[in-house]
């Protein structure tokens, strides 16, 4: 019990002092996740839309793909990344390993399939509501997909936080990848590792309070944006 | 609608590009020296200072990656790091052997311990030696938590038991078990199930979530720590920071990094002895 009222305490602190090294480690976190997130989007939104409308073989296959791929470990993401990144990899020679970049790429692989599963899910039920409308407007692909994706742009942004809550929570990619280093690599769900290591359980249970209350405003802004953007919609 | 779109992905190529600058600065900085080392190194927070002081004097900033020893020489088998420090004699020297490094070269030395419940069931507080304090854990069978993980500490543990003529990995399931993990995370199991463990001055000293957990066996040949540095052949790897890498090796056995070292305290007491302090 004395280790949660010490940790509150301790991620009070945290929060409070804005200590250069803490929030450098929050800023990295955010950094690469939202990267990552970026990335997955403009590879997910595309795919996850021409997935749900075009009727190709093997569609059925790479929809089990995508939801299976949701459920990728992030160790093994990791380890894969590591693979290739390594010096005896294919790619060993960009020197990418143990770096930011190396981060990004791993958290990409691991929300890409999130995004596009789910944005599959969104523009297909979309298309059930709108199918008929735009074939009698005898649309083209290109407005078909640009009219479903804006359309669906609220229920996107769900999407994009389902991304980004994977990315900002995962470990065990980053400790592979990253190699957790002091200032360069480390971010918060690693430096929570650190420091339950070192048995600072309280120090590292603070950390991740601050985590919780990290994703916590991140969800609040969506939603506000949300609600607001919803509203004018309304009124217009 | 298109216009819509195309405003949604030039906003997040925009996020992109607002993002990346910061990780360009980082990549430039990527290029300093990497070493990778022991979790027994690093939990001691030796790393921080004396690295901090090798940058003061030579501008030469030094990345640390921590994982085993075992870990940490298959890393530099890739070639992933410039330079390595570790504590496994055998390994270290076929390492060397096959080429991957180019010497050994002696840092400092730490001492092995054992360590488990302050009422010590086993009467390892008495032991001879410490072959004989593993064989007394043995004997109970009383719980025994393992590094399991070919780190250097858990190579110097096998060794011991060997010595003692046991080899309790083999049965599995009882009273021995190996967390496959970190010294941390496997001190903080021996603590919650007040067990015994091997574990090294380094990490123990530094350990906060100590519970019933208590020192109770130190010293002898056998529980002599030695440290190496070895920096990587850049014949098998062209691409090491091999002069930087020599710098950090020279500095480290030199007299400076000798005496910050000897002056290094944790709650008072010198976690660490400098080689050239143990006159070897």
């Amino acid at each position: 019990m004395e280790t949660f009222v010490t940790a509150f305490a301790e991620a009070g602190a945290l929060l409070i002092s804005f200590d250069p090294d803490f929030m450098s480690i929050v800023g990295l976190s955010v950094r690469v996740s939202l990267s990552a997130v970026a990335i997955a989007c403009l590879i997910g939104f595309p795919l996850g839309a021409i997935v749900a409308l075009k009727r190709f073989p093997g569609r059925g296959f790479v929809i089990l793909l995508l939801n299976t791929f949701m459920g990728l470990p992030p160790v093994v993401v990791g380890l894969i990344v590591f693979l290739i990144l390594s010096r005896a990899g294919p790619l060993g020679v960009l020197g990418l390993l143990f770096t930011p970049t190396a981060m990004i790429i791993a958290q990409t692989i691991l929300v890409t399939p999130i995004v596009a599963a789910l944005t599959r899910q969104v523009v297909a039920d979309l298309w059930v509501e709108y199918g008929e409308h735009l074939r009698s407007l005898d649309a083209g692909p290109i407005t078909t997909l640009a009219t479903l994706i804006t359309d669906a742009r609220y229920s996107l942004a769900t999407v994009v936080l389902a991304g980004f809550g994977r990315a900002i929570a995962e470990v065990g990619a980053v400790m592979i990848v990253g190699g957790n280093i002091d200032h360069v690599t480390r971010v918060m769900t690693s430096a929570i590792a650190l420091e339950t290591s070192k048995g600072n359980l309280s120090t590292a249970l603070g950390l991740g309070i601050v985590l919780l209350f990290l994703a916590l405003t991140v969800n609040a802004a969506v939603q506000i944006i949300n609600t607001s953007a919803g509203k004018r919609a309304a009124l217009a | 609608m298109v216009a819509r779109l195309t405003r949604m992905v030039r906003a997040a190529l925009m996020l992109i590009a607002l993002l990346l600058p910061g990780l360009a600065q980082a990549s430039d900085d990527e290029r300093a020296l990497l070493l990778g080392t022991t979790t027994s190194v690093d939990n001691s927070g030796l790393l921080g200072p004396l690295l901090d002081a090798f940058h003061d004097e030579t501008g030469i900033k030094v990345r640390t990656v921590v994982r085993g020893t075992g870990a940490i020489l298959q890393l530099g088998r890739s070639g992933d790091f410039d330079v390595v420090l570790v504590h496994h004699p055998e390994a270290e020297e076929a390492f060397v052997a096959d080429g991957y490094g180019i010497a050994r070269l002696p840092v400092m030395t730490s001492r092995f311990l054992i360590v488990g419940p302050a009422d010590d069931p086993a009467n390892i507080r008495s032991a001879p030696d410490a072959a004989r304090a593993l064989a007394r854990i043995a004997d109970g069978p009383f719980d025994f938590i393992s590094r399991g993980d070919e780190s250097g500490t858990n190579a110097a543990e096998r060794n011991l038991w060997r010595r003692a003529g046991l080899s309790p990995w083999d049965a599995r399931g009882g009273w021995y078990r190996e967390t496959g993990s970190g010294m941390g995370a496997t001190l903080n199991m021996a603590s919650v199930l007040s067990a015994y463990t091997f574990t090294e001055s380094g990490s123990w000293t530094n350990f906060a979530n100590r519970g019933d957990l208590t020192l109770l066996f130190e010293g002898g040949p056998h529980l002599a720590n030695p440290y190496t540095i070895i920096p990587i052949n850049p014949e098998r790897h062209p691409h090491i920071a091999a002069r930087a890498a020599q710098r950090l090796v020279d500095w480290l056995t030199g007299p400076v990094g000798q005496s910050f070292i000897a002056d290094f305290r944790v709650d008072g007491a010198p976690p660490f002895v400098p080689v050239a302090a143990s006159g070897r």
